[in-house]
C-alpha cells in the first residue's frame, strides 16, 4: 500500500522518539560502575518496576502481531494473548525465586553455577545467541512495518534505519534499556491503548467504516457449464478464469485495468461475482496492484461488516457501546475477512485476496487460523496443542527476561514487581482483543501486512494518537532491539570469546569485542528483518518462544528441581532442544510459502515445534545426566 | 553483560515451603490452562457455548486465565510473604 505522509505525524514521532531516546543516553550514562548498573533496581519502588517489566515484554509481537493477528483471524490472535501472560505464571511459581536464590543472573551463569563447565558456557551462549536472533527478527520486521505509513519509504527501507540507529546506539553509548525508560514506555503503552479502545467503543459499529472506504462492485454474470461467459456491467470485459481448489475466480478489464473476482454460483445459469484485491507480478518484472502500479493506490485498506445485528435487529451503526457490548455484537454479527489464495495466470504470479463473509460466532473463538475444530485435520491439532505448549513454556526461559527479573534486591520485591507485572500485561492484552477486532471492521487494515492494524486503526482517529502511538512503538521496538543486541554481542564477546575461547584480552580489547559482535549481529538482524518482511511478528516471536522452551527450559528447570543434573546433561539437552526446534521450524509449511514453495510440500506438516523439541530436550537431560553420574568413591 | 549479583542475599528459611507452594500453584493453573488447550483441541465447538451474559465460553475463559494469573500471584505473593515473616523473624531477604 501507498500512504499519504504527514508531516505532523513525522513531526510528533521524531519529538517522542527523540524524548525516549535522550531519556535512555541520559540514564545509561550514568550506570557506570557495576553496581550501579544494578543501582536502579536496588532503589525503586516494586511498582515501577513492575510497569518497567511490562515495558520490557511488551514489544512489537504484543502490540502490532496480536492486534494484527487478532484483525485477520479473530480469536486465534488472542490466543496468543492468552499463552504470553500465562507463561509469567510459569515465571513466577517454579523459576525466578530458586533462580534467584542461585545467586547469579545470567541463564549461561545460572546454569553453570554449580559446574563449572565448558559445554554449558559454549552452548548456553550459543543458545543465548539464536533466541535473540528469533526473537530480533519480528522486531526488526514490525520496525520496517511501522516506517512506512509514517515515511511513506518502502519496508527495507524501515528496517535499516532501525537497524543503523540501533548499531550506532549499542556500538557507541553500549545502551541497554534502564527500568526508568522501560517504565515511560511501559506506562505509555498501557495508557495509549486504553485511550485507542475508548475510541473504538465510542465510535460504535458501523456498515460502512469511513466516507473514503472503497465500495466493493458486486455484479452478475451469466455461466455456462462453470465458464462465465457474460457480465451485467457492460464495461467489462472477460479475459481469463482459473480454478483454485474449490474457489473459481475470472479477472475481468476495463479501461485497461484488470480486476479478479471471486465467482459463487447461485444457479445453472447464473453466478454472482465479487470483487477481489490481488497484487500481480508480471513476467517482465513489473508488480501491480489491482491491475495498476502501486502509486496510483488502487489496493485499498479493508475491514468491514456484512451485516451489524444489535439487540437482535439488524441495523445500520450502533452508536456507542460497551465493553461487553461489543464483544456480544461482533459474536452475532457477520464480517466480511479477506483470504489470501496464490495462483498462476499464464506468466503471471497473482495473489488474490477475495471476500468471505465469516459468522462474528466464528471470529470469538479458536479455528479461522489455527484450523482446530471438526474440519481439521490431526497436523492442525497438534500445530494448535505445540504454539499452546510454546507460548506457556517460553516466557520463563526467555534470556533477557531472565536478566531484568533481579533488578530489585529482595525476593519480596521481586515477587511484587512480577504480579504489577502480570497485571499490567494481562490487562493489555485483554485491550488487545478489542483493539484487534475494531481494526477488522473499522477499514484499516492493510492486507501486504497484518503488523500495522494497530496503528493504522489509531490514524483512522487521529494523526495526533496515531504519531504517538507508533512513537511509542518504535521506541519500543528501539530498546528491545538494543537489549538483544547486547545480549546477543555479550553471549558473543563475553560467554564466548572470553569465558569459553578463554582468548586473552584488555578490557579495551573486550569493548571493541563486544562492538564488533554487536555491528555484526544487527548487520544480521537487518538482512533477516528484510527477508521476513509481511510475516506476522507475533507468529515469528511465538517461534523464538519454541525455541527457548525447547533449549533453555529444561536445563533451568532441572537445575532447580533434580539434583541429578549433570553439565553434560544440561549442554546435550540444548543442543538437542536448538537443533531440533529450528530444524522443524526450517521445514515447517510457513517457511517452505517464505522459500516460495508450496505449502503442501513442507516435509513437517505443522509450524511450532515445542511439542517435539521440549519433550525431546527434556528426555535427552534426563538420560546424559544418568549416563554421566559422578561415581560415589 | 554483567554477571555480578545486584545485592547479597540472607538465608531464606522459608525457601522449601515457599518452592512448595509454588509448584502447588504451578499445577493448579496448568491443569486450567490444559484444560482450555484440551477444549480447543477436541471440542471447538463448545468454545461457541454461551457462558456468561452473552459473552461464549472461549472469551470468558480465555479472559479469566488472564485474570486468575493475577489473583494467583497475590495469593502466592501473600502466602509466601506470610511464610517469610514467620520464618526469618522479620529479616529482609
Amino acid at each position: 500500500m501507498i500512504y499519504d505522509v504527514s508531516v505532523w505525524a513525522i513531526i510528533i514521532f521524531l519529538v517522542f522518539v527523540a524524548v525516549v531516546l535522550g531519556l535512555s543516553f541520559y540514564f545509561g550514562s550514568r550506570t557506570k560502575s557495576a553496581s550501579s548498573y544494578y543501582a536502579a533496581g536496588g532503589t525503586i519502588h516494586w511498582g515501577v518496576n513492575g510497569i518497567a517489566f511490562a515495558g520490557d515484554y511488551l514489544s512489537a509481537a504484543s502490540f502490532l502481531g496480536i492486534c494484527g493477528m487478532i484483525a485477520y483471524a479473530g480469536y486465534d490472535g488472542f490466543l496468543y494473548s492468552i499463552g504470553y501472560l500465562a507463561g509469567w505464571v510459569v515465571a513466577l511459581f517454579l523459576v525466578a525465586e530458586p533462580l534467584k536464590r542461585l545467586g547469579k543472573y545470567t541463564f549461561t551463569d545460572a546454569l553453570d553455577s554449580k559446574f563449572n563447565s565448558r559445554g554449558i558456557k559454549l552452548t548456553a551462549s550459543i543458545s543465548t545467541l539464536i533466541v535473540s536472533i528469533f526473537y530480533l527478527i519480528p522486531q526488526m520486521v514490525g520496525a520496517g512495518d511501522l516506517v512506512v505509513p509514517l515515511l511513506g519509504l518502502p519496508h527495507w527501507a524501515g528496517v535499516v534505519i532501525v537497524g543503523a540507529i540501533v548499531i550506532y546506539i549499542v556500538a557507541t553509548a553500549g545502551m541497554t534499556s534502564t527500568t526508568y525508560v522501560q517504565f515511560i514506555k511501559g506506562g505509555l503503552l498501557i495508557t495509549f491503548s486504553v485511550i485507542l479502545t475508548i475510541y473504538i467503543l465510542n465510535n460504535g459499529f458501523n456498515l460502512n467504516p469511513n466516507e473514503n472506504y472503497h465500495k466493493f462492485e458486486n455484479i452478475s454474470a451469466r455461466i455456462e457449464g462453470d465458464q462465465v461467459v457474460s457480465t451485467s456491467n457492460e464495461k467489462y470485459q472477460i479475459v481469463s478464469q482459473h480454478q483454485v481448489g474449490a474457489n473459481t475466480f475470472v479477472k475481468l478489464t476495463a479501461d485497461n485495468i484488470n480486476t479478479w473476482f471471486k465467482v459463487e454460483k447461485v444457479s445453472d445459469t447464473l453466478a454472482n461475482l465479487t470483487e477481489a484485491l490481488n497484487i500481480t507480478s508480471t513476467s517482465d518484472g513489473v508488480t501491480l496492484y489491482n491491475g495498476a502500479p502501486k502509486s496510483e493506490k488502487r489496493f485499498y485498506q479493508v475491514g468491514h461488516f456484512q451485516k451489524i445485528i444489535h439487540n437482535g435487529v439488524e441495523v445500520q451503526e450502533t452508536g456507542p457501546v460497551g465493553p461487553f457490548k461489543f464483544l456480544s455484537i461482533m459474536e452475532n454479527s457477520e464480517v466480511v475477512l479477506f483470504k489470501k489464495v496464490i495462483f498462476d495466470d499464464g506468466d503471471d504470479k497473482v495473489t488474490a485476496f477475495y471476500q468471505k463473509p465469516t459468522k462474528g460466532s466464528s471470529i470469538l473463538k479458536p479455528g479461522l487460523l489455527l484450523k482446530v475444530g471438526k474440519d481439521s485435520k490431526l497436523w492442525d491439532k497438534i500445530n494448535f496443542l505445540s504454539l499452546m505448549i510454546a507460548l506457556f513454556f517460553g516466557t520463563s526461559a526467555l534470556p533477557h527476561i531472565l536478566i531484568r527479573y533481579y533488578t530489585v534486591p529482595s525476593q519480596r520485591a521481586a515477587r511484587k514487581s512480577t504480579i504489577v507485572a502480570i497485571v499490567a500485561i494481562g490487562f493489555f492484552y485483554i485491550l488487545t482483543l478489542y483493539m484487534g477486532l475494531g481494526a477488522m471492521v473499522n477499514g484499516v487494515n492493510d492486507l501486504e501486512s497484518s503488523n500495522m492494524s494497530g496503528p493504522l486503526l489509531a490514524k483512522s482517529f487521529g494523526i495526533g494518537i496515531f504519531s504517538i502511538i507508533s512513537a511509542i512503538a518504535f521506541a519500543t521496538v528501539l530498546g528491545t532491539v538494543s537489549g538483544l543486541i547486547v545480549a546477543s554481542s555479550g553471549a558473543i564477546a563475553h560467554d564466548f570469546v572470553d569465558k569459553y575461547l578463554k582468548v586473552e584480552m584488555t578490557d579495551i580489547q573486550k569493548v571493541r569485542a563486544g562492538k564488533f559482535a554487536a555491528f555484526g549481529v544487527g548487520i544480521l538482524a537487518i538482512i533477516l528483518g528484510i527477508l521476513f518482511k509481511g510475516m506476522n511478528v507475533s507468529f515469528l516471536v511465538g517461534l523464538a518462544f519454541a525455541v527457548a522452551a525447547s533449549a533453555n527450559l529444561p536445563s533451568i528447570l532441572m537445575v532447580i528441581f533434580w539434583k541429578k543434573t549433570t553439565a553434560r546433561g544440561i549442554a546435550s539437552s540444548i543442543v538437542v532442544g536448538i537443533v531440533s526446534a529450528v530444524t522443524i521450524i526450517l521445514l515447517s509449511p510457513s517457511m517452505f510459502e517464505r522459500y516460495g514453495l508450496p505449502k503442501a510440500d513442507a516435509i513437517v506438516p505443522f509450524d511450532n515445534p515445542a511439542i517435539i523439541s521440549m519433550p525431546l530436550s527434556f528426555i535427552v537431560l534426563v538420560v546424559v545426566s544418568l549416563m554421566t553420574q559422578k561415581k560415589k568413591s | 553483560m554483567l554477571h555480578e549479583p545486584a545485592a547479597e542475599l540472607g538465608v531464606d528459611h522459608a525457601s522449601k515451603r515457599k518452592t512448595r507452594l509454588g509448584i502447588i500453584l504451578f499445577l493448579v493453573y496448568a491443569a486450567i490452562y490444559a484444560v482450555f488447550v484440551i477444549i480447543g483441541v477436541l471440542y471447538t465447538d463448545l468454545f461457541g457455548v454461551k457462558a456468561i451474559g452473552n459473552l461464549n465460553l472461549a472469551v470468558v475463559y480465555g479472559m479469566g486465565l488472564i485474570v486468575l494469573a493475577a489473583l494467583m500471584g497475590f495469593i502466592y505473593n501473600l502466602m509466601c510473604s506470610r511464610m517469610e515473616d514467620q520464618m526469618n523473624g522479620g529479616a529482609k531477604i
